[in-house]
């Protein structure tokens, strides 16, 4: 996605789970690549958000180092993801790592339980309700209510399925009579 | 014909199709929705196509006949109803389509089972309108069954075997006809009755044959690229 940013010579799947095996060096890619802030919600990082899967170095045999950035999009369109890319090229390569690539991995798919704690907080904290955990099934218990972000109450009403952008959901508060964006479970 | 470009294809047409109520919705709420699952569509229709071939040829240097989608997701939006009889018609489809092809090890299941999770969310959409249609006033009554019996013969052709396509089409059909019959029950329709396949049904969608009004929207949808071969911005 950025010039001369190729991809390692013969990329495997990581067979472990992410952080497992990792390096110092990939800790400290990993640390740098999640605090990547999200493009279009930046109070929080990409990995507050869940979207970061990997971050792997791979050595060619004459000592040539390539980084290996794997991040999954919240939704399959989401334009956000190539901004994303870019922003972690660029930080690697501020970092002093020249040949970065990152790839797009839709398996597992993102789900709203890949938001950390801290990330949930700074949603609610900016005005955006926080996603609902969503139960082993993938449903969500209806009693739990959609708290507003502003007061606090959970007298929240749907205006629409659909906001400002696709991971989110139009609500208005009935106390406070301020809408708000409601963080869609995914 | 790979089943991912059929699947590819109807995605792309029905974002398209959705995009031109960009301006045009009436009301913010239903323009921004209906731009989101154009969205949804689109980015589907990105990942199955990066598993045929070069996007921008697939999508816009193609002719009429080499698109595979089926003919219900080129019908023109029509009014509001029209526009959600169709939604309703393709997401009832498509979400069992993709949550049984999520089941498979087909390259297609990565995307199914990411996709199906935004599925839910225009099939739940579509459904809450034609309740809302259906249920509502004389007006809205009539017009959301004119548009159910009008795309009635275009959703046969929708459960047609797609070759290398690991869904059982007669499975869909039946799970289709049991959800498509409760909405419309609730919305107080009537469930259309005329055929959906056969010389009076439409569907040759999938073969390369199309209806009229899908060559003036690919000449839209493709005319910009084609005239600036290679822009970028």
């Amino acid at each position: 996605m950025v010039t001369g940013a190729r991809p390692a010579p013969s990329p495997t799947p990581s067979p472990t789970e992410p952080g497992a095996g990792e390096t110092a060096l990939e800790r400290e890619l990993r640390r740098l690549a999640g605090a990547v802030p999200d493009p279009e919600l930046p109070v929080v990082s990409l990995a507050e958000l869940g979207v970061l899967r990997d971050v792997r170095v791979e050595y060619a045999g004459d000592g040539h180092r390539a980084v290996r950035v794997e991040l999954t999009p919240t939704y399959t369109g989401c334009p956000a993801i190539e901004t994303m890319a870019t922003d972690i090229e660029q930080v690697l390569h501020t970092h002093g790592e020249r040949d970065v690539s990152v790839v797009t991995v839709l398996s597992p798919p993102w789900s709203t339980d890949d938001i950390s704690a801290e990330g949930r907080r700074k949603l609610d904290e900016s005005g955006i309700a926080p996603p609902r955990p969503r139960g082993a099934d993938g449903t969500v218990a209806l009693s739990l209510a959609i708290r507003c972000p502003h007061c606090g109450s959970t007298a929240t009403e749907l205006l629409s399925r659909f906001s400002s952008t696709a991971c989110k959901a139009l609500r208005r508060c009935t106390a406070c009579g301020e809408p708000f964006d409601h963080f869609k479970e995914l | 014909m790979s089943a991912a470009l059929a699947l590819a294809d109807d995605a792309l047409v029905l974002s398209h199709r959705l995009g031109e109520w960009a301006g045009h919705a009436p009301v913010l709420e239903e323009e921004v929705a209906l731009a989101n699952i154009a969205l949804d569509l689109l980015g589907q229709a990105r990942s199955l196509y990066s598993l045929v071939g070069d996007e921008d040829e697939l999508a816009y240097l193609r002719e009429e006949r080499a698109f595979r989608n089926v003919q219900l997701v080129e019908q023109p939006n029509g009014d509001f109803a029209h526009t959600f009889a169709r939604q309703l018609y393709f997401s009832a489809y498509q979400l069992p389509l993709y949550r049984a092809l999520a089941a498979t090890d087909s390259d297609l299941a990565p995307l199914a089972a990411k996709a199906a999770k935004e599925v839910e969310y225009h099939l739940d959409h579509a459904r809450t309108w034609t309740l809302r249609l259906g249920d509502g006033t004389e007006e809205s009554h009539a017009r959301m069954q004119r548009a159910c019996t009008a795309l009635w013969k275009f959703t046969g052709e929708l459960f047609q075997p797609v070759e290398g396509l690991e869904a059982d089409p007669a499975a869909l059909e039946a799970e289709w006809l049991v959800d498509i019959r409760e909405v419309l029950e609730r919305a107080t329709l009537t469930l259309p009755d005329g055929p959906r396949l056969g010389g009076w049904a439409a569907g040759a969608g999938r073969q390369g044959l199309h209806t009229e009004p899908f060559g003036r929207m690919l000449a839209e949808m493709q005319h910009l690229h084609r005239s600036h071969p290679g822009a970028t911005w």
